[in-house]
């Protein structure tokens, strides 16, 4: 290789580096707000990653793309190019490269989901056994978040086809919205009454099936105050696409307020979009598909929300 | 080749259905390994269209938020059914036409090792297509548990009916995997077993080393997809409780059954895919393969890692941490052997005299979806980001991308490479470029706005969706039907040509390797002689010889 070719190949190189990290600082934005201290850390992993994908992505295409613009053959140019068979040097070099960047790659995620310590599926392993509570304990991942050591009394989500439903033991409170105070550790205890469901919050970063006769601990931290979408992500069936609520995250007296508040109002039938579209088609007669596994009744809760966001406009009917 | 003239005097001498000119061929049991190669090809393309039709409907629903084009019962089936054909009635088949095709070809054999067993293998797929389309017309219609068919939404019967969807769908997939098992005894005995002297592993085309590594993937993995079908058939029609829940069954322990054979499944697609690659890159670009030997062990490699990953499709079920992380690392090391192909056909079409023919086209074009559909599977192996995208949309483009920026541009790239040889007819490059654009601006417009909408939390499989999704998902459709249209050229070039295209010659391509020093098409057993091989392939530029020729010199001359 002379001079020129290493200039060249360098240029190149920056190039790409600093296109690729242009690409890894725009990463944050394809998300959600980040509302959650597990999402700062799981958009940081992912804006790394786009960085290095963006990198091995336009140096391959970049390399292709020149090939195809400036080495063809001549149109009754019927030679072939050089017998190069293999260049020992260079394949040992792209088998290291790989296997170093997925190590680093393997052991920069497993540190981010050491401090997530989200602990979901402990339970499956080791069922009905009452666990330590490690996590509680694992390093705050925000040193400026006013995050308390100790999480909240867990707070129990009751899926089933196709609502939510949220019991605070405490106060006995049930609602359909998933009320949360703000930076504070909060401790889930999830179960299904029927299928798998997937309890997933964008926002949050957060994901985790709810697997039926098993309660699966769940932990997280609310950083941001506001409104969020809470949806099913497995897959459960007919009416799966509108098993959404909102998740509602306050300021803790804003919080305290909303449960002295829900206590005290007497159990409403809430809205179930699920509910009101299969009574809808029994009602109507309307023309329908193929005959579905009837929706759970409405549930009955203190706080019935303001409706889940109707996914057909149907806000007015509830 | 002194025989030609002689072997057509003998065809013709006996119009026969299962003659090697008679199209009536392709409609019977022949057992000519090339008669039941086309046989497959084009019996998955029309069920290829079909699942395409599917997503078609699918788009049209969700070009709108709403669920307001067709009842969510639908539009769950459609998915369902969908994903089947598409996997087990196209994917799955082309490639073992194409191998079928090729393998005996390319390893200078004159059939398959069990040429009966071939037939019986392609017979029971059109079984399986008419038993899965039929549970249309089933009360309560087709299975709508999604593919992957978990319980215990799998076993929720609303009907009541002991023949269901459902049990339709089992029915089949069970078949279709004992199908595959014997194609996979076929493909490993023949390889093992057929080569023509001289042909020595390191003399055998990547392709057939590709071959070779996925289907001893269907020998170890589909055991225990078909137990787990089996368990989930028992639980639903006999009310035994593998899965159950309520009855004290494990519906996580069918995840695993399930994704023990269906991520290496994958890689059963993938891995035929990587060998036209390894085929189409150093024809059109006039130069070896470069690395050839350690390209054909990584499939190996690929084969190997691939039966410990499986864990990574259940990151968000209940799988503990030591799990996730075993199964993190395990995932991210098949980017290496994978990633070492990758350079390789770059390498290999780097200072080369290239030729944008519409097969190139189609592998360049398939190499760049794969990179990008390989650098989002990295980041879908890391599981703090997999905790957020799997089951959204997200982990939709991602496998879109592989299997239809790769794997069908692949098959493609293929069917056009091999269209001379298969039918003995040119086929019309204009129509194949046009073929090209339509396909590879579709994937781009149909494939990459899913991955923006599963970063923003769109779950997969829904039918309706928050407004928020929506830009996303008009694009998409648009790409959808798109994708649709391009299969307009590809049908009119492929039918048009076959019935009066030019003649091709033996070797259109000047390439190098065995299927291509006999006529076009071949003739019945391929080889008058089976030809010694003394070389490796891909002598590109070498100026050497592939096989022995003591009996006509011309055989040399491709070289």
């Amino acid at each position: 290789m002379n001079i020129r070719t290493v200039l060249t190949l360098a240029a190149a190189a920056l190039l790409l580096a600093v296109i690729s990290f242009w690409m890894g600082q725009q990463a944050y934005s394809w998300f959600p707000p980040q509302a959650s201290a597990e999402s700062k850390l799981v958009d940081d992993l992912f804006s790394f990653l786009v960085t290095l994908g963006s990198f091995i992505f336009l140096g391959v295409t970049g390399t292709i793309l020149y090939s195809v613009l400036f080495q063809r053959a001549g149109k009754y140019d019927f030679s072939d190019g050089p017998p190069i068979e293999g260049n020992i040097t260079l394949e040992v070099v792209w088998t290291a490269v790989p296997l170093v960047l997925v190590i680093w790659i393997a052991a920069y995620s497993y540190q981010i989901y050491d401090q997530m310590a989200v602990r979901g599926p402990m339970e499956l392993v080791h069922l009905h056994l009452p666990m330590g509570m490690e996590s509680a304990y694992a390093a705050p991942t925000e040193p400026d978040s006013a995050a308390v050591a100790d999480p909240l009394e867990a707070i129990e989500v009751h899926a089933k086809q196709w609502s939510w439903v949220f019991r605070y033991p405490e106060q006995d409170v049930t609602s359909t919205e998933l009320h949360l105070p703000v930076d504070r550790r909060v401790r889930l205890m999830l179960e299904s009454e029927d299928v798998i469901h997937g309890f997933y919050i964008p926002a949050f970063r957060l994901k985790q099936d709810v697997i039926p006769n098993h309660v699966i601990d769940f932990e997280f931290t609310p950083i941001r105050t506001g409104k969020y979408r809470l949806r099913d992500s497995l897959y459960s069936g007919t009416y799966f696409a509108a098993m959404q609520t909102d998740v509602v995250v306050q300021s803790p007296e804003d919080y305290r307020q909303w449960l002295a508040d829900a206590a005290a109002q007497t159990p409403t039938v809430a809205y179930n979009q699920a509910a009101f579209e299969y009574q809808r088609i029994i009602d109507k007669a309307l023309i329908r598909g193929w005959k579905s596994i009837p929706p759970a009744p409405a549930p009955v809760v203190n706080y019935p929300g303001i409706g889940s966001r109707a996914d057909e406009g149907l806000d007015s009917e509830k | 080749m002194t025989n030609i003239p002689i072997e057509s005097i003998g065809v013709v001498a006996q119009p026969r259905p299962g003659a090697p000119d008679n199209w009536r061929r392709f409609f019977s049991f022949s057992t000519d390994h090339k008669v039941i190669g086309i046989q497959y090809i084009v019996t998955s393309f029309i069920f290829f269209l079909i699942g395409g039709l599917f997503a078609m409907i699918m788009r049209g629903e969700l070009i709108t938020p709403d669920a307001d084009l067709i009842d969510r019962t639908i539009y769950n089936a459609l998915f369902t059914m969908h994903g089947s054909v598409m996997l087990f009635l196209w994917t799955f088949p082309v490639l073992v036409g194409l191998g079928n095709y090729l393998v005996p070809l390319m390893i200078g054999a004159r059939d398959m090792a069990f040429p009966r067993l071939n037939a019986a293998a392609f017979w029971m797929v059109p079984v399986v297509g008419i038993l899965m389309l039929s549970s249309f017309l089933v009360p309560g219609g087709p299975s709508q548990s999604g593919w992957w068919a978990y319980p215990p939404v799998s076993l929720q019967n609303p009907t009541g009916n002991l023949i269901n969807g459902q049990v339709l769908w089992l029915l089949a997939v069970a078949i279709s995997g004992v199908s595959s098992i014997m194609g996979a005894v076929n493909f490993v005995t023949t390889i093992a077993k057929m080569r023509a002297p001289g042909m020595t592993l390191f003399r055998m085309p990547v392709f057939v080393w590709t071959v070779l590594a996925a289907q001893l993937i269907q020998l170890y993995g589909l055991p225990a997809l078909t137990a787990g079908a089996v368990m989930l058939l028992f639980d639903i029609t006999l009310g035994t409780s593998f899965f159950n829940p309520d009855k004290g069954g494990n519906p996580v322990l069918y995840q695993h059954f399930f994704w023990f054979y269906s991520h290496p499944a994958v890689y059963v697609m993938v891995l035929p895919v990587f060998g036209i690659f390894s085929e189409i890159f150093p024809v059109y670009a006039r130069k070896p393969l470069f690395g050839y030997r350690v390209v054909s062990v990584s499939a190996i490699v690929i084969t190997i890692v691939s039966g410990v990953v499986w864990v990574h499709h259940m990151y968000a079920s209940g799988t503990p941490g030591w799990m996730r992380m075993l199964f993190m690392f395990t995932t991210m090391c098949v980017a290496v052997p994978t990633g070492v192909k990758v350079f390789a056909w770059v390498a290999t079409i780097w200072g080369g005299k290239l030729r944008l023919d519409t097969p190139m086209l189609f592998a360049l074009g398939g190499l760049i979806n794969f990179v990008f559909s390989g650098i989002t599977g990295v980041m879908l192996a890391s599981v703090p980001v997999d905790i957020h995208v799997n089951n959204t949309y997200f982990v939709v483009g991602h496998f879109h991308y592989v299997i239809y920026g790769a794997i069908v541009f692949g098959i493609y790239a293929a069917i056009y490479h091999w269209f001379p040889k298969m039918t003995g007819r040119m086929y019309y490059e204009g129509l194949g470029k046009l073929h090209f654009w339509l396909t590879f601006i579709g994937t781009q417009l149909n494939f990459l706005p899913m991955h923006p909408a599963g970063l923003m939390g769109m779950p997969r499989r829904v039918a309706s969706y928050d407004p928020e999704f929506a830009f996303w998902n008009v694009l998409a459709s648009l790409g959808g039907f798109l994708l649709g249209m391009s299969t307009l050229p590809f049908i009119l070039n492929m039918v048009s040509s076959w019935i009066q295209g030019k003649p091709a010659p033996a070797n259109p391509w000047r390439a190098i390797g065995l299927e291509w020093l006999v006529s076009s098409p071949p003739p019945v057993e391929n080889f008058e002689e089976i030809p010694v091989v003394i070389a490796e392939p891909y002598g590109y530029g070498k100026n050497e010889p592939l096989i022995e020729t003591k009996h006509s010199e011309e055989l040399a001359e491709p070289a």
